[in-house]
């Protein structure tokens, strides 16, 4: 499956992923983040149910430090 | 609590100095700060995760988002929509709907009033309680009090330029334009500024990099901390009138011979 990332292409990721599964299958914990699905956020409370279609734009975003 | 909270948006805060995240050697410098300087709110960015990386260290390790209350910002957004979207996430990430919008324009760094007025309006209907960075235009700041702002916060001098308080009559000006709390913003250079702009009746301070490019962050910290407190003591007290000639602290009477 083929997914946008972060603004990155990735092209050799399994058929079928929910969000929880892209989570887990990069290793980053669903409390520390928040993600955007196509524009729209995605309620943690979602991201097992939620299941990736190929091309989706997502976007992963954490919190750093700033002003 | 207090006797004498900083209340935002219905909520109540003992400290009325918010520290930045930013700049900082690392985080573990960051929470030394934070200890350091009594601060109970944290303004943070938000910003991509770097995928391939998940074991890098993050902010919410080492300041946690159940001991500290974080401020998200809007820096790097130039439209009400980008902020909107950015500030959509920062609430799904931590479930905050308190918030810093800033939205800044390239001329140093100057916040862009007309696009800020109406990105707050576009969070306000989206159920933010928005706390507003702007210039210090009495007037804009009536505006954006007007649209839903829950605190107003002026720039005592561009971001990070550590120029101090450079307009004190207009943070004045702004103080008595609007009711609901003003906090002077960025621009900051030490402790006395920070002291000066609490005398002049702002109910809070902000401050990043004064702390964090400090030789010592950690000690610079401590010293707004105290100057925060000594600027509202002192406001609260009441200064003395000015007078243009000397006035005798000692009784002259009974004096011996």
């Amino acid at each position: 499956m083929h997914l946008i990332i972060n603004g990155e292409d990735h092209d050799d990721l399994p058929e079928g992923l929910s969000v929880a599964g892209l989570l887990a299958h990069f290793g980053w914990p669903e409390r520390k983040i928040a993600v955007e699905r196509n524009r729209e956020v995605v309620p943690k409370s979602a991201y097992a149910k939620t299941v990736l279609a190929n091309h989706d734009q997502l976007e992963i975003i954490h919190f750093i430090g700033g002003g | 609590m207090s006797a004498d909270p900083l209340v935002i948006a219905g909520r109540r805060f003992n400290s009325r100095l918010i520290i930045g995240t930013g700049k900082f050697a690392d985080y573990q410098q960051n929470a030394d700060a934070l200890d350091a300087s009594g601060a109970e709110i944290v303004t943070v960015a938000v910003r991509r995760v770097n995928l391939s990386n998940p074991d890098e260290p993050m902010l919410v390790d080492y300041l946690k988002p159940d001991q500290v209350t974080y401020l998200p910002n809007t820096a790097g957004c130039y439209t009400g929509q980008d902020a909107v979207r950015t500030l959509r996430l920062a609430r799904e990430a931590g479930g905050w709907n308190l918030v810093k919008l800033e939205v800044l324009s390239d001329v140093h760094l100057y916040p862009d009033m007309a696009e800020t007025l109406s990105s707050l309006k576009l969070l306000v209907a989206d159920g933010f309680d928005v706390m507003v960075y702007c210039t210090d235009d009495p007037v804009y700041c009536q505006k954006l009090q007007d649209a839903g702002a829950a605190a107003i916060m002026p720039l005592a001098a561009p971001i990070g330029s550590g120029l101090g308080l450079l307009n004190p009559t207009n943070i004045q000006l702004v103080r008595q334009a609007v009711n609901v709390p003003v906090l002077v913003d960025a621009g900051l250079g030490t402790a006395s500024e920070a002291a000066a702009a609490m005398e002049l009746g702002c109910d809070g301070i902000i401050a990043n990099t004064a702390i964090a490019g400090a030789k010592d962050p950690i000690r610079m910290a401590r010293a707004f901390r105290h100057a925060v407190i000594a600027g509202r003591e002192a406001f609260l007290a009441g200064r003395i009138e000015r007078k243009a000639y000397a006035v005798a602290s000692s009784p002259m009477t009974g004096l011996i011979d």
